[in-house]
């Protein structure tokens, strides 16, 4: 009976503990299709220093407003050892235009210099604790583990990038390539919830 | 005859003019002030939704459904947009079409970052979600959609 009881309690913390990465978790590298079919994994970045790895999608008007600050991020700091990784985790059957065909035809309108890859099994944003698009983890490399420094938003102003107060993920990599703390570590915005399979 | 032609014509437009939806824009505080903390015994529920967030749109019946129910039974829903304010006649035209009733919000809150925890400290910001509160007190909180007897029942449990 104990045990019973023990196992329930075992099964109760399990299925309440909270998903997804906290900041200082190792984050798991994953294999995910990229548009132009081949995989793509952080292991192939040699000389990464880390990662912006964004989960993102076409359809969301929100990550449609950040569409230009995703590609700027990857401009600024690709050279610096910290390219964009996006990820679009949406079942496409819940939504059609998050697609392979419209990721691709997304990706060529605006020359995308980043991987756009599907996570089509949706487990790696349920493993980093993905909720939203678009929702960012920044990652440092350290040997070879990939820990995570900073989740969240992009900045504080998903409506008018000219009127942004604090551009947090710039801010965490800034500090990160100067080698401080990340100041601001966490930050919640609203966005599109990811669509999951049923 | 004029003054006949125009009371008919008033009395032709007046009810058009009444049936458009006009839409608050308030800041977190001043909802604050019109839910969390109204210290009655009304069941306020909010629900957060914007008219691009289809799975939002989908399950606004069910709010409005429930409001027919227990509109009686002390249960007061308030509709919280998050569109941007440059969408407001979007949204004041989506709550004209849809019957929204009997409150409509936009929320102006600035930085999600600062008002998203002071819902709910489990809430990501993804939408829709929706919080109840009674007596000034939160007693619900849920984020993603509701179908009509999870929120039938909810406001029943909640209003007691």
């Amino acid at each position: 009976m104990k045990k019973l009881a023990f196992l329930a309690a075992v099964l109760a913390v399990t299925a309440f503990a909270p998903s997804g990465y906290n900041i200082g978790d190792k984050a798991t590298d994953f294999k995910l299709k990229n548009i132009d079919n081949k995989m793509v994994s952080l292991a192939d970045y040699k000389d990464a220093k880390g990662f912006i790895v964004v989960f993102t999608c076409n359809h969301c008007p929100f990550a449609k407003a950040y569409e230009d600050r995703i590609i700027a991020l990857d401009t600024k700091y690709k050279a610096k050892g910290y390219p964009v990784i996006a990820i679009n985790p949406n079942d496409p059957i819940a939504v059609p235009e998050d697609n392979l065909a419209t990721m691709q035809q997304r990706a060529k309108a605006k020359n995308y210099a980043f991987p756009y890859l599907v996570d089509e099994t949706q487990n790696i944003a349920k493993t980093y604790g993905a909720t939203r698009t678009p929702h960012v983890f920044v990652l440092q490399k350290s040997g070879i583990d990939y820990i995570v420094k900073y989740e969240g938003a992009i900045d504080d102003n998903s409506d008018d990038a000219s009127a942004v107060k604090e551009k947090y993920v710039e801010n965490a990599v800034d500090a990160l390539l100067a080698g401080k703390p990340v100041t601001t570590t966490t930050t919640k915005a609203i966005g599109c919830g990811i669509k999951w399979k049923s | 005859m004029s003054l006949i032609r125009r009371a008919s014509f008033i009395l032709l437009f007046t009810p058009l003019v009444l049936l458009q939806n006009h839409v608050n824009v308030v800041t977190f505080s001043q909802l604050e002030t019109q839910a969390a903390l109204k210290q009655n015994d009304t069941l306020y529920v909010v629900n957060f939704w914007a008219t691009w967030c289809d799975p939002c749109v989908k399950e606004l019946p069910n709010f409005q459904q429930a409001y027919k129910k227990y509109k009686t039974h002390k249960v007061k829903m308030i509709f919280v947009s998050l569109n941007s304010q440059k969408e407001l006649e979007k949204v004041e035209q989506f709550a004209t079409d849809k019957a929204l009733v009997p409150e409509v919000l936009l929320l102006n809150g600035g930085n999600p970052n600062n008002w998203i925890d002071k819902v709910d400290s489990s809430w990501s910001g993804a939408i829709p979600a929706t919080a109840m509160y009674r007596h000034g007190k939160k007693v619900y909180f849920h984020e993603g959609e509701l179908t009509q007897d999870n929120l039938n029942k909810t406001i029943e449990t909640k209003n007691k």
